[in-house]
């Protein structure tokens, strides 16, 4: 490493934060498009799983605020790929690698919505996993990228709010919606285990060395855990973990999340990447004239 | 084209920088950032400014060394114990130089 860039290490290592214009040394700038490319696809993404509940929500109500919480997201990818555009990353060069599956997308929405439990669950509990690592970016090195998860934080805790109300409707109501919640937490925990990834320390993570992230993957996790495994407690609900519980100095332990479906599912072999990759496809290609449109304006 | 996004959130408070987007002119824009930064009520105003409007300054020269401007351009801790030296106002342990 040369002396510029291990001094520029070491000022972000200090807590200090660089803005677009500044120098960059390539290492960190190629590692800060990975991982907020990453990110953007997957608010983009994202919303594909709910996106199909638009149609189907029990009350209009419902479908207003899923309808709203799919145009959040989608904004939040765009003020990201922007952020991403800054760093040297054409857009269609960003859709082009999303679509080839060359760039990533958070394991979660790999998978399918099969019930209105789903999207409860996904609202709730996996919005609150994202907004754990999120929080954790509003330290990030990278000022811009730092600057715009303020809106994507606040705008998030509506969602967990939204889907804590969804599910609070169901536990509330008959034995079969119960039934519908319980199905969809059992089929929605082993990914939300898997979601901040493997518990490798923190100084061995590339992005935390960066000061990309501000915290460790299993930092992220026990957060999650201690924030929220009472709160599907509190509602008679069950973990599928028998191993799941909190040792007396605070620490959840927890049966080994299947790593090996983690990277099967992100590498695109998730039971809906496919299909969603072919649908975002599809989609670039009928909307093209409204960007060529709107851009030669 | 790409603006930069500068946001108020209650009247009285400072613009602050909160992104930026792409439009082909001042009136996508205009539709653009009213969706994206103020659909909740949550700005009171909003600046949008074409990036190659902005002028900036980063480069900081001195070449007069003129620190009489700044807080670190004064040495007054040496001077003032100079002062109540020669007045006769320092406690002992001072004196001694503790």
């Amino acid at each position: 490493m040369d002396a510029r860039t291990q001094e520029f290490l070491s000022y972000i290592q200090e807590g200090g934060q660089a803005e677009a214009t500044d120098w960059l040394p390539e290492e960190y700038r190629q590692k800060l498009i990975k991982f907020i490319e990453m990110h953007a696809n997957s608010e983009l993404m994202g919303v594909l799983p709910e996106r199909e509940w638009i149609l189907k929500a029990p009350t209009l109500q419902r479908k207003l605020a899923l309808t709203a919480k799919v145009q959040d997201e989608v904004g939040h990818a765009q003020l990201i790929y922007r952020v991403v555009e800054d760093l040297g990353k054409p857009r269609d060069q960003m859709f082009a690698d999303l679509i080839s599956g060359k760039s990533k997308f958070h394991n979660v929405f790999h998978y399918p919505t099969h019930t209105w439990g789903d999207v409860g669950v996904i609202a709730w509990l996996v919005d609150a996993a994202a907004i754990i690592s999120q929080k954790a970016l509003l330290k990030c090195s990278y000022a811009p990228y730092a600057r715009i998860m303020k809106k994507i934080c606040w705008e998030e805790s509506f969602h967990i709010l939204h889907g804590r109300d969804v599910i609070l409707a169901m536990m509330t109501g008959t034995d079969a919606q119960r039934e519908l919640v319980q199905e969809a937490l059992n089929r929605w925990w082993g990914p939300l285990m898997q979601f901040h990834g493997n518990p490798i320390s923190r100084e061995e993570d590339p992005m935390y060395v960066w000061r990309i992230k501000s915290q460790g993957n299993e930092e992220a996790r026990q957060q999650f855990l201690e924030g929220y495994v009472p709160q599907i407690w509190e509602l008679g609900l069950t973990v599928p973990d028998p191993n799941l519980r909190r040792t007396d100095d605070g620490v959840w332990e927890y049966s080994e999340p299947d790593w090996a479906e983690l990277k099967s599912v992100v590498t695109g072999h998730g039971p809906r990447s496919q299909d969603r990759l072919a649908f975002r496809a599809r989609f670039l290609e009928q909307e093209k004239w409204v960007r060529d449109t709107v851009l030669a304006a | 084209m790409i603006f930069e996004v500068f946001r108020q959130e209650r009247k009285g408070q400072p613009f602050a920088h909160a992104g930026s987007l792409e439009a082909p002119d001042a009136a996508f824009a205009d539709a653009w950032a009213r969706e994206q930064f103020g659909r909740r009520g949550e700005s009171e105003g909003l600046w949008l400014v074409p990036r190659d409007a902005v002028h900036r300054i980063t480069e900081w020269a001195d070449e007069f060394d003129l620190k009489y401007r700044r807080v670190d351009g004064y040495s007054i801790k040496a001077r003032l114990r100079a002062a109540r030296e020669r007045a006769g106002t320092l406690g002992a342990e001072e004196v001694s130089g503790a």
